[in-house]
């Protein structure tokens, strides 16, 4: 059997030697309109083409039918790069082993929502890009139709050919891109019928796969520009802190080193944006040669800091969000019947209360972006998720109109919400701006575990009311946060439950805080699936029988207008996976544990089987159902799935970021625990809702439920309930 | 700072460096091989895994004097062009996400099956575990591991 030898011909990133021998990258994709340097990414028999003819901002295709599809959304590991330009290539009608796929930098006039967040980017990236595509074969076709001197009706198109079957002649899409490039560009062009997709719903490989398993230059760290010098920054040891001297008469004398300054990212009267959420604008740059010797001289960096606001610590943060949730004076977000009176009335009464420590996002790429800003122009390249915000941001603090500019996204070494926070890109562009030189800003694994722009600690008690019957009548949510609520006030079991009630509360502090792969879902699915879990077993019902019970509450007579999920195919997954795991015949040995939850407009449910292994869990395997509409790219969105259950696994099992007197308890891989190898599941089962519907994302949806089908089989198998994360650090478990 | 010559995938190299500086920081600051990843500085992660006359080191915490005289094999010296079997294992699984801890986790995994032809699940994880991937391919890695080993 003769074996497939993969070779790369998808993706290009520019890059050339420079004269100097450095290394340069080159991301001006525009420049690359008749002589693109892509020789030595194509395969010998995939000819480059002598001119590119620009269809439109999503196309370019060479006079040989070779196609490059810009892909405009950044990348961070969720495999947009290959998944959008996917969608064009259907509509296209393109080979899509003749398409080369090349990241877009910002452009906000030709593409839009040029964001990784929220796992919306295929959600929202849908219309276009498919119209995208099929303007552009609509065009193509117009011109073969003008060429072949017949109507462009009678037409068909096949993997990048033009057919005319009365005269059985065809036309390249090569042929004619350059005519269809002047064509006028109709407003409105059909799309096609998805049940001819021939792309989408087919698994194909990360287009930058080839590259990665090289080690080819694509992240930000990565980029070395000629005459570039490196930077790094030292922020306060705790939050609440401040500069209040420093001397740098070392480190200036120390080799390699060119500049010690101090910089203030947020100026005078500057309106912040959401995405500068940022705890220490005030920093000290050190600047350099070489990462080495600027990272030995920010050691010696002498300098005194001041204590500005309260410095925090965790046991007060756990005791304050207990102490708030005693005290009935929360804020309500939503009451529908009357929980008192139907408590009053209950057999029986179930209250637990659930908490989840701070989080790093800890990329494994750590914070970094390279800036050159010269007089009136400013070029940025690095990983961002936010590039449009970081441009609004980078307009008010350099005083440089937005034209002048430029940034490009690289691939990044991970996102998981900390890169939609872009100070970092802020202070390089101010650094470069100060020293006046091109600078990459490089923060070591300490520097970015320890800046902030964490996952919030939280803390929820929940409290259900059962009637003799074992039925649910009252659900009472209270939830805490630092700095706010994790609930979801219309999530389930909201409209499911005639009494129900939520109240939310908030814990103040300095410690800086964003989004965490899956906001507030990411803890409040593991809670809210376990207490189900328990209320089922305080109801003597089977878990999935119990929850399905509510969906049909839900479905056929919601309680409630506002009900922020659709229970037909919340239940559908649920019953998928019930199927798909062999529910109720469970192995010797194993413990199984169920849990399902809906956020970023996808559904999943999971059953996590557990064995113990010398008192200590070892996962067997999970069964995973989903629901995402229309699949584009079914093996790489597997991948996401597993990706979201090892990672909420991980987490729910065995992270946590701690503070003492305002400084994180953990600074690096040593003491803050990541999930490894031989923690993750043996095997992971994913099946997918075949329905048709339009898509929606996966970066997130897999990994809010998986604590909870975890919770539930740990205590199939201990006897022992979790509902303190990291679960890991719980009495009787070692982990 | 030193004059040093270091072989690196099979060549000999001149770098003007202080002796103490990380293989790391001389492969990605002064050679511009840049496959070798710096995810922790003190050998917790595994994204700067090189091989050392063939064995395994974190290149992050071995100062560029302990190479002198030895063999440095960064991913791109691990084939010409993406070749050998543990790489082509990686994409026939479509193992990488964000993909930036995969050349640590494939140097990680060569040297392991240049070692042991056909590694057990157990002597797998135990050979992968300094490798920490974010994104949670453990899953795929592993598979892509026993596809190499059958290949190879």
């Amino acid at each position: 059997m003769s074996k497939e030898i993969y070779t790369d011909r998808r993706s290009f990133l520019k890059v050339s030697s420079a004269a100097g021998g450095g290394l340069l990258l080159g991301f001006n994709f525009m420049a690359c309109e008749t002589k693109p340097d892509i020789a030595q990414f194509l395969e010998p028999n995939l000819p480059i083409p002598e001119k590119w003819n620009t269809m439109n901002g999503f196309l370019k295709i060479g006079e040989n039918g070779i196609v490059t599809i810009m892909s405009p959304n950044p990348e961070i590991g969720q495999n947009v790069k290959t998944a959008m330009p996917m969608i064009v290539a259907e509509e296209l009608d393109v080979d899509w082993d003749n398409v080369i796929v090349e990241q877009a930098g910002l452009d906000t006039e030709l593409y839009e929502r040029q964001i990784a967040g929220g796992s919306q980017s295929i959600r929202f990236g849908w219309p276009g890009l498919r119209k995208a595509g099929a303007t552009v074969r609509h065009l193509l076709v117009e011109a073969a139709a003008k060429e072949l001197d017949v109507p462009a009706s009678e037409l068909t198109t096949a993997k990048g050919v033009i057919y005319h079957k009365a005269s059985d002649r065809t036309l390249g899409y090569g042929d004619v891109a350059s005519a269809a490039a002047g064509l006028e560009v109709p407003e409105e062009v059909p799309l096609k019928d998805p049940k001819d997709f021939s792309i989408i719903g087919t698994s194909q490989k990360n287009v930058d796969g080839f590259d990665i398993v090289q080690g080819k230059p694509l992240f930000g760290l990565d980029i070395y520009e000629e005459n570039m010098l490196v930077a790094m920054v030292e922020h306060p040891p705790a939050f609440g802190m401040k500069i209040k001297s420093m001397d740098d008469s070392k480190v200036r004398s120390m080799p390699g080193i060119t500049d010690v300054i101090r910089i203030d990212v947020e100026p005078e009267g500057w309106n912040p944006q959401w995405s500068d959420v940022n705890a220490y604008p005030e920093l000290i740059a050190v600047v350099g040669k070489t990462t080495w010797e600027v990272m030995q001289a920010k050691k010696e960096l002498k300098v005194e800091w001041e204590v500005d606001t309260e410095l925090e610590n965790s046991s007060n943060h756990t005791t304050a969000m207990a102490d708030l949730l005693k005290s009935g004076k929360g804020e309500v977000a939503r009451s529908d019947g009357d929980v008192d009176k139907a408590f009053a009335a209950a057999d029986k009464i179930i209250e637990q209360t659930y908490s989840a420590p701070f989080l790093a996002h800890n990329t494994m790429e750590p914070m970094n972006f390279y800036a050159n800003v010269t007089g009136d122009k400013a070029e940025l390249i690095g990983p961002i998720q936010t590039a449009q915000f970081l441009e609004t941001t980078l307009e008010a603090v350099l005083g440089l109109p937005k034209e002048n500019v430029s940034i490009m996204m690289t691939r990044m070494g991970g996102g998981f919400g900390r890169r939609l926070y872009g100070h970092y890109a802020t202070e390089a562009a101010m650094i470069s701006q100060k020293v006046a030189a091109p600078i990459k800003l490089v923060y070591s694994r300490e520097d970015d575990m320890t800046q902030g722009t964490y996952r919030p600690a939280y803390m929820v008690t929940y409290k259900a009311g059962l009637d003799a019957a074992g039925n649910l009548t009252a659900f009472h949510i209270k939830g805490a946060g630092i700095p706010g609520s994790p609930v979801f006030a219309n999530r389930y079991p909201a409209g499911a439950v005639d009494n129900y009630k939520v109240e939310n509360y908030k814990v103040e502090t300095n410690i800086s805080t964003g989004a965490w792969r899956a906001p507030r879902s990411n803890f409040i699915a593991c809670a809210e699936q376990t207490f189900l879990d328990e209320v089922a077993e305080a109801a003597g019902k089977d878990p999935i029988e119990f929850r399905l019970d509510l969906f049909e509450k839900a479905k056929n007579n919601p309680v409630g207008e506002e009900n922020d999920y659709d229970a037909e195919r919340y239940a559908g997954v649920l019953k998928l996976v019930k199927e798909k795991a062999g529910w109720g015949s469970d192995a010797s040995g194993v413990s199984r544990g169920v849990s399902a939850y809906y956020c970023h407009n996808s559904y999943v449910a999971q059953v996590l089987d557990v064995e113990m292994v010398d008192n200590t869990p070892k996962v067997k395997s999970v069964c995973c159902a989903v629901d995402c509409g229309i699949v584009i790219n079914p093996g790489s969105a597997k991948n996401q799935i597993e990706g979201g259950i090892v990672d909420g696994i991980g987490h729910a099992m065995y992270s946590a970021l701690t503070f003492k007197d305002g400084k994180p308890g953990q600074r690096n891989f040593d003491s803050y625990r990541l999930i490894r190898h031989s923690e993750a599941p043996d095997a992971i089962d994913v099946h997918f809702v075949d329905n048709g519907i339009d898509p929606t994302g996966l970066g997130e949806p897999s990994l809010p439920p998986i604590g909870a089908a975890l919770s539930n089989a740990l205590y199939k198998a201990t006897g022992t309930r979790h509902r303190s994360q990291p679960f890991s650090e719980e009495v009787n478990l070692l982990g | 700072m030193a004059n040093l010559t270091l072989n690196v995938n099979g060549e000999d190299r001149e770098v003007n460096v202080d002796s103490s500086t990380p293989i790391l920081w001389v492969l990605r600051d002064h050679l511009q091989l840049v496959g070798t990843k710096y995810g922790c500085g003190i050998a917790q992660c595994g994204a700067c895994t090189i091989h050392l006359n063939g064995t395994a080191v974190r290149s992050c915490s071995v100062p560029v004097s302990a190479a002198e005289g030895k063999k440095i094999t960064t991913i791109e010296g691990l084939s010409d062009d993406g070749s050998h079997p543990v790489q082509q294992a990686w994409i026939e699984h479509d193992v990488p996400q964000c993909g930036y801890c995969q050349a640590g986790q494939i140097m990680s995994a060569s040297a392991l099956l240049a070692d042991n032809a056909s590694p057990s699940d157990s002597q797998i994880n135990e050979a992968m575990q300094g490798n920490i991937c974010r994104c949670g391919t453990y899953t795929r890695i592993k598979a892509a591991i026993k596809t190499a080993a059958k290949n190879a």
